[in-house]
């Protein structure tokens, strides 16, 4: 102890000599980009005469979803039985493509919300596509449910509307929960997703040529001037937002998890299941955010603007949240084993090697063994190679759904009334066509909204900096 | 004051950098303006203390939507499933505030966004298409990479031609009156 006070009160000439590292953050955008050229940059996509791809696109994106359409509209006019749905397996594919379009969706709330309140910067660059694919992906949720019911339009009885029945919606039920919680998900980050866009929309109006521009964008721009006082406001309105919306996806994928957590099912009634289902659904979000953006990033030449950090961040995310995911499965057979409880026990041993045997190893291997691919930084600067990882997770977490809703129904308490399911042609005809459906939406998006949130990357920009010289 | 112009808006004049903007926007408010607004392309950091600009009201509105939000949610769910048409489901009480804490949780939140995407719209006064800066012929680059300030009329203040000195003094661009 003496020894300690004496060393204190002498500094070491050491200490005079040595300067602190010097430890350069990664910039968001290279090659020292203007404002003008970010501005140059988004507008011009929107801009520009559409291109061929783009036409192209639109026009398989279309064919495509026509497949949903017909499929639901073969649905309504048949009925539910046209889905492969019967007695013990009464939660199919519609349960499980309405899970994997709403676990899509939550990695854009990630990126726009939880990075905006950890003030990750370089969430900026993805943050508005990232928005858009949550409002898409939930529009594409939200059809299996709504459809699901059997009578579509007897759908608004979900609703606290009153009916000529006199009776009202159950609150007890998490289904109820889950349609309060999808219905504000999806109107909150439509809310978000459009106030960031309004400074944005302003910029495209300010360079409109045409009247039909000026008009389209000033409508939508509701007449934003950028004065600091509006900024002001905006800037707190915005923190509200991302703070309102961080509790709200985090409880959406929760309540999603009741729909099978509050159930008595084998396999499905674990308290594991809320924290499982939200890593699962920003593991299999932040793979669609990536599918969908390095295609984007190679048309519109966004080099300087997602580089090589944003992607090895996205790829990092998904790393870490593909391992927790893997934990869970882990998790899993273990309380199964350890609860001492014959049916759990059965339940995983199951789906690990009964009859859907397929389903579970597809979803280990794409979901805890593809990924940790990406500890490799030559793998994280393979773009080709990431994609191709991004499309195995997307595939990996629609067949984590599967295996957990079909594998518990299908092989549950009595032997007698077990069951195998298989999805009929119009169930498989519905789900692809929702990929069209989705593509459609995100290809207007691209045509006429700001791809890239320009006043938020002028933000991030060096030049921004009031105290720069 | 006298020469006050009614017709007059305001003078504008423009900044090509964060830092000169910045600092001007300083010298504007030490010299005790209260109408007057820095129109930038982005949020600048530290602009509201360098405008000497309050906090925000937009979080009262937020309050406001969220607990109007969770009472609605208790209302609601308390006259559909206990007064009007009572349920026994599962054994649970007609009502409490555990069995619908979800919707009650998702009703906060959903008001209190409304609360705040509105009173970001009411406390901005938006929106509002007809405003005189639009008719401004380089206001049209404040989106894109130019700062401006704007002394209103309206402010005290305000003198046409010691306001154009001023804002050449704190070494402004492109002066410009803007006519109502």
């Amino acid at each position: 102890m003496a020894h300690a006070h004496d060393s204190s009160s002498e500094r070491p000439a050491i200490l005079d000599k040595v300067r602190p590292a010097e430890l350069p953050r990664s910039p968001l955008i290279l090659n020292n980009r203007g404002f003008h050229w970010i501005t140059d940059k988004v507008c011009g996509i929107v801009e520009e005469e559409t291109p061929l791809w783009w036409k192209i696109m639109f026009g398989v994106a279309l064919f495509v979803a026509s497949f949903t359409f017909i499929g639901l509209g073969y649905l309504v006019s048949t009925g539910t039985g046209t889905w492969g749905l019967r007695s013990p397996v009464g939660w199919g594919w519609a349960i499980v493509n309405f899970v994997f379009w709403v676990g899509i969706g939550h990695a854009g709330t990630l990126i726009s919300a939880i990075l905006c309140l950890l003030r990750q910067k370089w969430r900026t660059s993805i943050n508005r596509a990232a928005e858009a694919m949550t409002i898409f992906a939930v529009c594409c949720a939200g059809l299996f449910p709504l459809f699901h019911v059997g009578r579509v339009w007897f759908g608004w009885w979900l609703l606290p509307l009153p009916n000529q029945n006199g009776i009202w919606p159950q609150f007890r039920s998490p289904l109820e929960w889950d349609v309060f919680a999808v219905s504000t998900y999806f109107t909150v980050s439509t809310l978000f997703w459009y106030m960031g866009m309004i400074p944005d929309l302003g910029a495209i109006r300010d360079r409109a040529t045409t009247w039909w521009r000026k008009a389209f964008y000033s409508l939508l721009a509701m007449g934003w001037r950028g004065g600091n006082r509006q900024w002001s406001n905006f800037e707190m309105a915005y923190l509200l937002l991302a703070g309102l919306s961080t509790p709200l996806v985090l409880s959406v994928h929760t309540i999603v998890s009741f729909d099978f957590a509050v159930s008595n099912v084998p396999g499905w009634h674990t308290t594991i299941f809320p924290p499982y289902f939200v890593a699962g659904a920003i593991f299999s979000g932040f793979a669609m955010v990536l599918t969908l953006m390095l295609p984007l990033r190679a048309i519109y030449r966004l080099h300087d603007v997602i580089n090589q950090y944003h992607i090895d961040n996205m790829c990092k995310i998904i790393l870490a949240t593909g391992t927790m995911v893997g934990y869970a499965y882990a998790t899993e057979f273990f309380i199964a084993a350890y609860s001492g409880n014959v049916y759990e026990k059965f339940a995983f041993v199951n789906r690990a090697f009964g009859q859907y045997w397929w389903a579970y190893w597809i979803m280990v291997s794409c979901n805890v063994i593809t990924p940790q691919l990406f500890w490799f930084k030559k793998v994280r600067e393979n773009h080709s190679l990431v994609w191709i990882i991004c499309l195995f997770v997307n595939v990996g977490m629609w067949f984590e759904r599967f295996v957990i809703t079909c594998t518990s129904l299908a092989n549950d308490y009595l032997p007698s009334s077990w069951g195998y399911y298989s999805p009929t042609i119009v169930d498989i005809f519905t789900f692809f066509g929702t990929f069209g459906f989705f593509s459609v939406l995100f290809l207007l998006f691209i045509r006429f909204l700001p791809l890239l949130p320009m006043a938020e990357l002028k933000m991030v920009a060096p030049q921004a900096d009031p105290h720069a010289h | 004051m006298n020469e006050r112009n009614e017709r007059i808006h305001g003078v504008a004049c423009t900044f090509r950098k964060v830092s000169d903007v910045f600092h001007a926007a300083e010298k504007v408010r030490d010299a005790g303006w209260k109408n007057w607004d820095v129109h930038t392309p982005f949020p600048i950091h530290g602009m509201d203390q360098a405008m000497g600009l309050p906090r925000s009201p937009v979080p009262r509105l937020t309050l406001l939507g969220g607990v109007t939000g969770f009472i609605t949610g208790c209302l609601l769910t308390w006259y559909m499933n206990s007064y009007d048409y009572p349920l026994i489901v599962g054994g649970k009480p007609y009502w409490s505030v555990i069995f619908p804490f979800p919707v009650l949780y998702e009703c906060t939140i959903l008001f209190a966004a409304f609360g705040t995407f509105f009173g970001q719209f009411i406390f901005n006064r938006l929106p509002r298409h007809n405003h005189p800066l639009f008719d401004l012929p380089n206001f049209a680059r404040v989106s894109d990479d130019t700062f401006m300030i704007v002394l209103e009329a309206r402010d005290p203040q305000f003198h046409l031609d010691e306001s154009r000195n001023f804002l050449q003094s704190l070494g402004g661009q492109e002066i410009t009156v803007i006519r109502d």
